[in-house]
Formats: C-alpha cells, sequence, structure tokens
C-alpha cells in the first residue's frame, strides 16, 4: 500500500490550483509530475557538481562523471540490466527506437526482409521503422489488434524467419493495454528476430526485468517515471550493441580519429556523442530512487486498483465507451474512451475549467484510430500520487460536459 | 467562461451543419486536419468569374472546428475570392484579440470571439479557414 498523503506532499506541482479549483492531474502518460527529491537532485547537480563528464583533469569533472556513471548504474539495476554498459543514455524514447532503427535496422536489414509492430502502437514506434525499411528495400507490417485493442496471440503465427526485427509497445498509451509482450518475444525468437520494446508506458508503472522478459532492446523516457525531460534510456544487449554502428558522429563516441577515418568508442559511449545530459541523468537516477523506495509492484497494485475502480466508474455512464482491455489485470494505467455526443476536445476544455487535466485526440496513434473508425478518445492517465477522489471528479466533470451540451 | 466557447449559435451549427455534404461538381477538394486533436475538415468550392458559387463540406472533428465551418460555409457563398481572403484575416485577427468581421451573413460568426480566451481551442476554429485559403491558392495555381 502506498501511503496517498505522504507521497502527495513530495509534489510541489500537486497542491496549485488551475482555474481557481484544485489541480487534479489525470495526464501523467503524457508527462509525471516530479517529486521535490527529483528537483533537488537536479538543483544540487548544478548549485554544486557542474563539470563536463570523462574530460576534465579537475575535482568537479570528477564528481560530475562519477555521478553520471552512477546514474546509468541505478537504471541499470532497475531494470535488472546484466551490465551498466548496456544502458545508453538518449534523449527520450523516440530517440532511443530511432537509434535502433538507424544503428541495428540500418545494418540488418535488406530487400524482402520485415519489420513487425502492431495496429496500436505510437508514432515513435512507426516511423522510424517506416523510414529505415523504405531505405533498405525492406519491408514493415502489423500485427492486428483484437477488440480489446490487444494483440492476439494468434497474430504471432504471421512471423516468418523473414521478420528481421519486430518492434511492439509494451503498454499502450492510446488505450492501457498491457500486452502479452513475453509471448510475443518467444514467437519473435523462435523465427531469428530480435525483438524492442517500447516500455515508455510499462517501466515507470510496473516491475520491469529486462532478463525475465528476454528482449533485445527497450527504451524508455524518463520523464514518465518522475524524472525530468530530456533524458531518456535505450537498454540493449551488449553484444548487439557492440556489433552496431554509431548513431551520431562526435566526441567521446570515438577511440581515435584520424583526417581521413576514426574509430569507435566501446559501448555505451559510441552511441552518445557530444556532450551528454549529466544533470537529467543524475535527475532520472533520483526517480529511480524515488520509484524504488516505494517499490513498483505497490505502484502497479495502486494503479491496477485505480484502474479497476474507474473502468467500472466510467462503464457506468450513459454513452460513455471504455477502450482497451475490460480485465484489469491486463490494463495499465490509462482510461481511453469516448462520450457520445461529446468530441473529446470538448470534453478536454470543460475539464480543464474544473481543473482537471486529461488529454484529448489521437494520442500520437493515427493508424489505430483510423482502424477503430474514431476521430479521438479522451485520456485520463494515473500515477503514483493518483486517487480515487479524483476519478470521482473525472465522473462528476464528465456529468457537467453532457450538460453543457444539453444530454443530461 | 464556458459559456463564452459554448455559445448556444455555435452548438446549433456542431449540431446542424449547414451546407454539409460533398460537391459533385466542385472546382476545389481540399481536406485540413489537425494532427494533435484529429479534427478534419474537407471543403468544397464551386468558382465562376472570381465569386464563390457555392461551398460544402464534409469531416468531423470538435464543436468549434465544425461549427466555424458550418459558418464559413453560410458566410463565404457570394463573395470574390480577394473578399473571402479578406475575411480569412478578419476572422484570425479576431482570435489574435482584433474586432468581430462585421457585414452581411456575418452575424453568426462573431460567436467564435470567445474561443481566443482558450488558447488550445484556436487552431479548432481556424482549420476551415485555413483549409479555404489552401482552396483559394489552388485555385489560382499559386
Amino acid at each position: 500500500m502506498l501511503n496517498e498523503q505522504q507521497i502527495r506532499a513530495d509534489f510541489p506541482i500537486l497542491s496549485r490550483t488551475v482555474h481557481g479549483k484544485p489541480l487534479v492531474y489525470l495526464d501523467s502518460a503524457a508527462t509525471s509530475q516530479k517529486p521535490r527529491q527529483v528537483i533537488e537532485a537536479i538543483v544540487d547537480y548544478y548549485r554544486v557538481h557542474n563539470a563536463n563528464v570523462h574530460r576534465g583533469i579537475h575535482a568537479l569533472g570528477d564528481e560530475a562523471t562519477e555521478l553520471f556513471e552512477q546514474a546509468r548504474a541505478t537504471v541499470a539495476k532497475f531494470i535488472n540490466a546484466r551490465d551498466p554498459r548496456e544502458v545508453v543514455f538518449v534523449r527520450n524514447t523516440t530517440e532511443a527506437i530511432n537509434l535502433v532503427a538507424r544503428a541495428y535496422g540500418g545494418r540488418v536489414l535488406g530487400p524482402g526482409d520485415e519489420v513487425w509492430t502492431s495496429a496500436v502502437e505510437h508514432h515513435s514506434n512507426l516511423v522510424p521503422w517506416q523510414r529505415i525499411a523504405a531505405e533498405r528495400g525492406a519491408t514493415t507490417r502489423y500485427f492486428p489488434m483484437d477488440d480489446e485493442q490487444s494483440l492476439p496471440e494468434s497474430a504471432l503465427e504471421m512471423l516468418t524467419n523473414r521478420a528481421k526485427i519486430v518492434a511492439l509497445v509494451h503498454v499502450s498509451n492510446a488505450f492501457g493495454t498491457i500486452h502479452p509482450v513475453e509471448r510475443a518475444i518467444a514467437a519473435a525468437h523462435a523465427v531469428g528476430a530480435v525483438v524492442l520494446l517500447d516500455a515508455a508506458q510499462s517501466v515507470p508503472h510496473m516491475p520491469v526485468d529486462v532478463q525475465a522478459l528476454d528482449c533485445d532492446f527497450l527504451a524508455f523516457s524518463g520523464h514518465k517515471m518522475c524524472g525530468p525531460m530530456g533524458i531518456g534510456v535505450l537498454w540493449g544487449r551488449l553484444e548487439l550493441l557492440e556489433a552496431m554502428d554509431p548513431f551520431l558522429g562526435g566526441g567521446s563516441m570515438i577511440q581515435e580519429v584520424f583526417y581521413d577515418h576514426a574509430t569507435w568508442a566501446e559501448p555505451p559511449h559510441k552511441f552518445e556523442a557530444g556532450t551528454p545530459n549529466v544533470a537529467d541523468a543524475v535527475g532520472l537516477a533520483a526517480a529511480v530512487r524515488y520509484l524504488e523506495s516505494l517499490g513498483m509492484a505497490n505502484i502497479r497494485a495502486h494503479e491496477r486498483d485505480l484502474v479497476a475502480y474507474g473502468l467500472r466508474a466510467l462503464g457506468e455512464l450513459p454513452g460513455v465507451r471504455v477502450y482497451g482491455p475490460a480485465d484489469p489485470d491486463r490494463h495499465g494505467g490509462v482510461l481511453s474512451f469516448t462520450v457520445e455526443g461529446i468530441h473529446p476536445h470538448d470534453l478536454g476544455t470543460i475539464l480543464d475549467q474544473e481543473g482537471i487535466a486529461i488529454r484529448s485526440g489521437q494520442h500520437c496513434c493515427h493508424p489505430a484510430m483510423r482502424a477503430l473508425g474514431i476521430s479521438g478518445t479522451a485520456r485520463a492517465s494515473v500515477y503514483l500520487y493518483s486517487l480515487r477522489q479524483e476519478l470521482d471528479q473525472l465522473v462528476a466533470g464528465i456529468a457537467r460536459a453532457r450538460e453543457v451540451f444539453d444530454l443530461a | 467562461m464556458l459559456d463564452e466557447l459554448y455559445r448556444e449559435i455555435i452548438l446549433d451549427h456542431y449540431r446542424n451543419p449547414r451546407n454539409r455534404g460533398e460537391l459533385a461538381d466542385a472546382d476545389t477538394k481540399v481536406r485540413g486536419n489537425n494532427p494533435i486533436c484529429g479534427d478534419e475538415v474537407t471543403l468544397y468550392l464551386k468558382i465562376a468569374d472570381g465569386k464563390i458559387d457555392a461551398a460544402r463540406s464534409t469531416g468531423n472533428g470538435c464543436s468549434i472546428s465544425q461549427a466555424s465551418t458550418s459558418m464559413m460555409t453560410q458566410a463565404i457563398v457570394g463573395r470574390s475570392l480577394d473578399d473571402a481572403l479578406a475575411l480569412i484575416g478578419e476572422v484570425e485577427g479576431m482570435m489574435r484579440g482584433g474586432g468581430v468581421p462585421e457585414g452581411p451573413d456575418l452575424d453568426d460568426l462573431a460567436a467564435l470571439e470567445g474561443v481566443r480566451k482558450f488558447p488550445s481551442r484556436v487552431k479548432c476554429a481556424l482549420l476551415p479557414w485555413e483549409t479555404l485559403k489552401q482552396s483559394i491558392q489552388e485555385y489560382r495555381g499559386t
């Protein structure tokens, strides 16, 4: 059990008001709020330790390097990586996927090869693959979704040995579905494909163990897990990272440079060209420590309770359709729904006037929305600091919106 | 504040859109969309002697984008392309805090004034007008 009051006191922003009403923040799938422990770690870094890393022969340079590499080790342990060298710091999930598409896909894909994703991917796990596949003469293919916007096991039979990469979302940002990725990973490995998991919505919310999952690459963003914006993580198996080409060229990623060629540093530095985002890596490590202090299993249990409560409450409202699995065990902290007669965008504006922040629209999933024949959904997403009472306020806000549109 | 956004006239245009549907012999057909929220409008224009003879639309989206589209199709019929471009400028100006467009058939448009207090919704109101601008540019081959 999480201590709700103590947790909420850690997040300064949660005590502010919006349009004269207490903030009800139900948009954590877009970005999470930050506890003071994280904010203070970033401020402390700049006030006390700041210097460039892996360079200066001076005390501050040593401290900054130590903090940066400690942050890497903290993240590696958090996802149970075998080795901190498997953790590459990037800007965000999108950059991590682009890195793999370019540096791995660009090397292994050829004419006739296939990259598989699903019909419910975020654009960040579609567009990089479309681009690299087009460049290499490969094709992108899509697993269909079932009636609960989940990946059906039967779809995995579509994989053949033409599949070289399977890139799947772990928890859907648009519908909250927790996909059965373990079975997909086994099926992909059976045909010799490597698997990248888009874990942007799973790592912040539940225990994720890369060794237990047996995936090959895992991508996530710091800002969705109480960390700062501008820092993200690519985890990859060391042997894959070692065999890959670099991503960006420049300082830090090289071993030796000549006028006509250069040799590469070892992972992870091979993929970290230029001055890295040290302060936010330090902030991310503080976020990981914060999450670990609460326990990822406890966080998931808290969100599961909220989702079960929310699914029930929304399901009882007239004209409301909720997407994603009805079973809260297979449903992450995202409640995606439509209200008949009210466009999600209008609902978002009306809720905002009540101090309630949700997201409305297509959630960077145009193909999935088109397949469902809808122009978007309203999305309320919860996190470790969310309360049942806030979902009650959401329900009351929907009733208010129905009044505005003369539906009540 | 919500009353300023969801005026009765806007909700009326949303529920009972005017000039709805395709236009078989249209001179221009242009689709505009808003990638963030999914609003979309397809605008059909019949143009003769530099004047808009007919305007119809299809599409879907929020009340503001669809009401704005409905109002626009009413306001532009009978106007020259230059007049229509000037009106686009006036509507954009209204969203930036300028005055309300005045003239025959423009009464309903004034109801969109309240949208400017909701910055995230201004692009919804302007979507059909952007699409109109594109249609005129396309027709003129520029």
